[in-house]
């Protein structure tokens, strides 16, 4: 078992996006890329999905990464790490690379790309059992191309898709539950995490970094343009999503389930929505807030039992 | 080795495929069944599993991931093929402008077949020449014997180009038909392609790279000339490898275009893929009987070899070009429309004739092709094309 970086420790990694991308004031994936990088002991190598993440940090000729990085398109990062993976794979066994050159394979993507136009490479991927890391971005639509609803875009959010309007109270269709999906591909370890509780984050990565076979991680990704709160509330929102249940922390080792984190007080969801643009409309519709409450109740509860159960 | 003296196999299209691939062993195969070249990583996965290779072989779930995986395992410097046809390429469309732009050595070995829709599993050129603007080599082959030997040599060019590059053999007609191949010595194929130099690689991790960022108008369009340059260098490279390997080896297989009998011709026949062979066939008993006519087969559609096609063609009378695609562009198929550009410039050129043929495996036999040289023949008495493009073996 590796041990947790102290917040110190990790800051003196000095791997993370180099200064200069243009990532909008505000952005959580600079801290989430910083955290996925500086977790490593080992070299990396990235593929990265086409969105916000690869459009801010390699605009031709500067790069912001200090890894070996590849972009091929929207919904393939999974499909092209398999093909990186494999190749170490057999310049390994050909002794081309030493055979204790431990290289770890991350494929990126925001939900757009995991979640819906991706989620075929990503479930192949994950059924052929390729030896790596997706990390899952979600600021739950597709941010790239103006704010248009995903499948991980909640109920009741406002989208330019699914925009809230005199008879639409936003998206109508509840979140993909992208956990589930991926945990039933029987892969050795999932889990859910926030910047906000960076120790558990970091802990994630780096059991993920010492596992055989294909590891799934889903990190909360607050967006200052499309969810609509100032600059400076990127952790708190993040937060705010944790201490309220919308966002549980949990794992799925070996098909075990397991809470990572229980809050003291749990908030209810208001404290989270109408913190946010894209619930604004939801002030004085008791209703809506009633029924996405009763959603997070169901789901928080669901967890609480599955805890410590082994499901598969 | 001369080519009499070497030993020979009786094998169909894909099995010819597979066998080079066996020789070759690249590390990493991705790729995912279509008729008519399932057959080739099916006999593949049997090497694979019988461990007469050690390739990583990667069945995914679809063509578009099989050249995705192609992207990221080339980009790691390792040597990569897939194969398919029809819709599994036009599946992959998006990509192959990705591996191309990308620089990336990957050989594809495509069993041509018609796209969708109708939905249909036989022979045309529909797919391939629909991805011929995607910046990859593409080389249509006459027979097994010539898939066997352009697919080594493929290798080479790949990668000493840096391009991609897609092999072609015509549906059922070459992938099914059982033929006499000369092969190679396994220890020659290996001293022929050597190991793969990459010159940047995601695995070097000491030297860390940026590959497929977002190029802007500032950037895209030196890019874009850049690309082009190497496209333009590939040319002699294509050459020079096809020319080492005859000269090793003894075997005589064509790099850019195969002449048949037309030194001295007034008709000619552009033709690519397999129906070459029925035209040959016919050249001759026309020779007997003492006509000028002669086959120029075009192996290689990209890089376009306009340089060859005017010089062999120029002081023809009346030549024949024969697509096995139609392009809806109401002028003909995409090789007329090319060759005619190609010639436009010269100030004595031949009359272009286009025609279409054997689309979705319409059947095409010797007196199609005597036809067609009966229709020629026609116009270079009259001294003149009355038709845009005419179709061949339509049933009316
Ligand atoms: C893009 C693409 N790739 C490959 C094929 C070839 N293809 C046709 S049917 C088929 C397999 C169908 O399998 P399945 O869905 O299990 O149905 P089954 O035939 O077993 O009833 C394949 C690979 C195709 N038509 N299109």
């Amino acid at each position: 078992m590796k041990r947790i970086l102290s917040l110190k420790e990790l800051a003196e990694r000095t791997v993370g996006l180099a200064s200069g991308h243009r990532a909008c004031a505000g952005c959580s994936f600079p801290s989430i890329i910083r955290m996925v990088l500086g977790s490593s002991d080992y070299p990396v190598v990235v593929s990265n999905a086409t969105g916000c993440l690869e459009v801010v940090s390699t605009i031709y000729p500067y790069s912001a990464w200090p890894c070996s990085w590849i972009h091929v398109a929207f919904e393939n990062a999974a499909a092209v790490i398999s093909g990186v993976e494999a190749a170490y794979k057999a310049l390994k066994r050909r002794g081309e690379i030493k055979e204790d050159k431990k290289i770890v394979f991350i494929a990126i993507g925001g939900d757009g790309g995991t979640y819906d136009i991706g989620l075929q490479a990503l479930s192949g991927a994950l059924e052929r059992g390729h030896n790596f890391l997706y990390v899952l971005y979600d600021n739950q639509a597709y941010m790239n191309t103006g704010i248009q609803r995903s499948s991980a875009t909640p109920f009741g959010a406002s989208t330019t898709t699914s925009p809230a309007g005199k008879s639409s109270f936003g998206k109508i269709q509840d979140r993909k539950e992208i956990i589930e999906i991926v945990a039933a591909h029987k892969i050795p370890y999932v889990a859910q995490a926030s910047i906000s509780h960076w120790g558990d984050l970091i802990r994630k990565l780096r059991k993920a970094y010492e596992i055989e076979g294909p590891k799934f991680i889903s990190i909360i990704a607050p967006c200052v343009i499309g969810w609509g709160y100032k600059e400076d509330e990127t952790v708190e929102i993040a937060r705010l999503a944790v201490e309220t249940c919308f966002w549980p922390l949990y794992e799925i080792e070996e098909g075990v389930y397991r809470v990572n984190y229980k809050p003291k007080e749990k908030l209810p969801v208001k404290t989270f929505l109408l913190k946010q643009e894209r619930f604004s409309h939801l002030i004085g519709r008791d209703d809506l807030i009633e029924e996405i409450q009763k959603k997070v109740d169901e789901k928080w509860e669901k967890l609480l039992r599955l805890d410590g159960l082994k499901v598969f | 080795m001369k080519v009499e003296t070497r030993k020979f196999v009786a094998k169909t299209g894909n099995e010819a495929a597979a066998f080079a691939m066996k020789q070759i062993n690249p590390d990493v195969v991705a790729a995912y069944p279509i008729t008519p070249s399932s057959e080739i990583v099916m006999i593949f996965s049997k090497y694979v599993a019988d461990g007469e290779v050690d390739t990583e072989f990667i069945p995914v779930e679809s063509e578009h991931s099989a050249i995705s995986v192609c992207i990221g395992a080339s980009a790691s410097g390792a040597r990569v093929i897939t194969a398919t046809s029809s819709q599994g390429l036009a599946l992959m469309h998006e990509i192959l402008y990705i591996a191309s732009s990308m620089r990336l050595p990957i050989v594809m070995i495509v069993g041509n077949r018609a796209l969708s829709g109708p939905l249909n599993i036989h022979c045309d050129h529909s797919d391939t020449m629909g991805s011929r603007d995607c910046g990859w080599i593409q080389m249509y082959c006459e027979n097994a014997n010539e898939v066997y030997h352009t697919i080594i040599n493929a290798v080479r060019i790949s990668e000493e180009a840096n391009l991609p590059c897609m092999v072609m053999m015509d549906g059922f007609i070459v992938t099914h038909g059982m033929e006499k191949v000369f092969v190679l010595e396994d220890e020659e194929v290996k001293s022929f392609i050597g190991k793969r130099k990459p010159l940047y690689s995601l695995l070097d991790v000491e030297k860390p790279i940026t590959l497929g960022s977002l190029t802007l108008f500032d950037y895209y369009l030196e890019y874009k000339r850049n690309q082009l340059e190497g496209v333009i260098k590939a040319k002699k490279i294509i050459n020079d490898v096809f020319e080492e390997y005859r000269a090793r080896f003894g075997i005589n297989v064509p790099s850019f275009v195969e002449e048949y009998n037309i030194e001295d011709a007034e008709i000619v026949v552009v033709v690519m893929s397999s129906a070459a062979g029925t035209f040959k066939e016919v050249v001759d008993e026309l020779r007997n009987k003492g006509e000028k006519v002669g086959v120029l087969r075009l192996k290689v559609m990209r890089p376009f070899p306009y340089e060859i096609l005017r010089e062999k063609l120029t002081n023809v009378k009346v030549v024949g070009v024969m697509d096995r695609a139609e392009t809806f562009s109401t002028m003909g198929g995409p090789l007329s429309i090319e060759l005619r550009a190609a010639l436009y410039p010269l100030s004595k050129r031949p009359l272009v004739q286009s025609f279409v043929f054997g689309l979705g495996g319409r059947e095409f036999g010797i007196e199609d092709a005597m036809k067609v040289f009966d229709i020629l023949k026609d116009i270079g008495m009259k001294n003149k094309i009355t038709e845009e493009y005419i179709y061949i073996g339509l049933r009316e």
